[in-house]
């Protein structure tokens, strides 16, 4: 029994990381309708940037913060020089540019930062949190996971479904040509996407680095996993991440603690196969309305 | 007032505008005419910035738009109805609605813009929040219509708004063209297949055949053109 109750919160704890990693596919994807598959190693970089500032003794707290800003300036930066050159044309360019990038960026950080495996401290204690004798699998460090995806998704929500950033995101994603003649500043708008998805990303390695030791890949089974549940949530849904980031990490914590670890990869892609063939478009996903 | 001269266009090798040169007027309604494929659409896209000149000016009240970015030349009191309406199918009425307040208004007006056009268009004050792929050929013209005047516009570029439309539902979107520019002093210039229902409500109208201007004329004269009628209109 206590096998089961450690494995749900393995689960959930995993399940959330790949919830924010997803929320970043999904926020690019609401705002640009780009796949980015350099999500993932963007995160990996700005963690990087984090544990050399820790290096150097700042304030840990300093260090996420500018981590986070790191990632915002990364994004955009990123929108602006490479994917908004290439619009246009064809739908699929953006998309080999990002692999490009993923490549690209893992690399980078390992001739600047050396590939050796590295350790990132938590920004709360991993102990197991005690509930008079007993110890759970779930720790303090775990609750401010699940808090900060939390927020990180309800922040989501909002902004899409209440702000008029969020219309004008939505719009710019589904008709920049018609947004554009209602005076929507479509270019700025796909920047800011990226910015903020680059900031859900920078969160997300925060989050994974002090429970791996990491190096240049550490976010690349994260990321395959990370669209497992983007995929399975529905591609524009910030719900559906959450969820589908839930449902992947604890059918892979499931599969992992009763069949054996080497299975999970294909516990992923079961998941997949089964979600895809009942709801194609994903579980929250809105479907599209046919033309008759 | 709409200033084209000498306006020449082209998609790569194909020229679709020969040195076209009209003006529309303040408070008008000016019908652009011709076959299809003889560079009506491309006029209005160049004109909102859509697409970019070869040669030639386009200026409005004075001031050149060639070389100003969409977003720009929108500022300037310019709203486009492309080809097909351009309703934002994902959003519902009120978003289609609100987006062209944006850059614009404050929240207080944005209420008060958007009463106007619901007084205007009851049939979408009905269903606001309804998503705008539930409305039918018509509603979404006045949608359409409804949103480009919600960022209260000094000239309005129409590109075939009878498109699919039956015909009532044709007359009462001209009628109620015709009086926007005539209350509200608003410029408009009319891309229209259907001749007889644009040459009823315009003043001007321009005739292009093949990226060329074939005549720029008042309406009346225009209309009682039988052998143009007859070569460029198919009447």
């Amino acid at each position: 029994m206590s096998l089961f109750i450690n494995l749900t919160l393995n689960g959930i704890t995993n399940g959330m990381i790949f919830a924010a990693v997803a929320l970043g596919l999904v926020f690019i994807w609401r705002a640009t309708h780009i796949v980015n598959f350099s999500q993932g190693s963007m995160a990996m970089f700005t963690t990087y940037i984090a544990v050399t500032l820790l290096d150097r003794h700042i304030n840990y707290w300093l260090v996420f913060a500018a981590a986070l800003v790191a990632g915002l300036v990364m994004g955009g930066v990123i929108e602006l020089v490479l994917i908004r050159p290439l619009r246009g044309e064809h739908a699929l360019n953006p998309v080999i540019v990002t692999l490009g990038l993923f490549i690209l960026l893992e690399g980078l950080a390992g001739s600047i930062f050396g590939v050796g495996n590295r350790s990132f401290p938590p920004a709360f204690s991993q102990a197991g949190l005690t509930f008079g004798h007993s110890t759970i699998a779930f720790s303090h460090f775990d609750v401010f996971i699940l808090a900060a995806v939390v927020i990180l998704m309800l922040g989501t929500l909002v902004l899409f479904r209440a702000t008029n950033m969020g219309l004008r995101m939505r719009a710019a994603a589904f008709a920049p040509e018609v947004a554009r003649l209602l005076g929507v500043r479509v270019g700025r708008i796909l920047t800011l996407g990226w910015a903020l998805a680059a900031v859900a990303g920078s969160l997300a390695g925060l989050l994974v680095a002090p429970t791996v030791s990491f190096s240049p890949n550490f976010m690349d089974l994260i990321l395959v996993y990370a669209f497992t549940a983007a995929v399975v949530g529905g591609l524009d849904s910030p719900v559906g991440a959450l969820v589908g980031g839930l449902v992947t990490g604890l059918s892979l914590s499931y599969v992992g603690g009763y069949l054996g670890s080497s299975l999970e990869p294909l516990g992923a892609l079961a998941i997949l196969m089964v979600v895809l063939s009942a709801r194609p478009e994903g579980i929250f996903s809105r479907p599209a309305p046919r033309r008759v | 007032m709409l200033d084209v001269e000498d306006l020449s266009v082209s998609y790569g090798a194909v020229q679709a505008l020969h040195g076209v040169t009209f003006q529309a007027r303040e408070g008008t309604v000016t019908a652009v005419l011709g076959a299809n494929g003889a560079g009506k659409t491309t006029l209005l896209r160049t004109v909102s910035g859509l697409v970019k000149r070869q040669s030639g000016n386009v200026s409005y009240g004075g001031v050149e738009l060639t070389g100003l970015s969409v977003e720009n030349i929108v500022r300037l009191g310019i709203s486009h109805v492309p080809e097909g309406r351009g309703v934002i199918e994902e959003l519902t009425i009120d978003e289609n609605l609100r987006l062209g307040t944006l850059w614009q208004f404050g929240r207080q007006e944005r209420r008060s813009v958007l009463d106007e056009i619901y007084e205007l268009f009851p049939q979408l004050a009905q269903r606001k929040r309804r998503m705008a792929s539930t409305l039918s050929g018509g509603e979404r013209q006045m949608l359409a219509i409804g949103r480009a005047l919600s960022s209260k516009p000094k000239l309005l570029l129409l590109d075939e708004p009878s498109l699919g439309l039956a015909p009532l539902v044709t007359a009462q979107i001209m009628a109620l063209i015709q009086e926007l520019a005539r209350e509200t002093r608003l410029t408009v210039v009319l891309v229209e297949q259907n001749v007889r229902s644009a040459l009823s409500i315009a003043e001007e109208a321009v005739v292009i055949n093949l990226g060329r201007v074939v005549i720029a004329d008042t309406a009346a004269s225009v209309a009682a053109d039988t052998e143009l009628r007859h070569l460029y209109l198919g009447f």
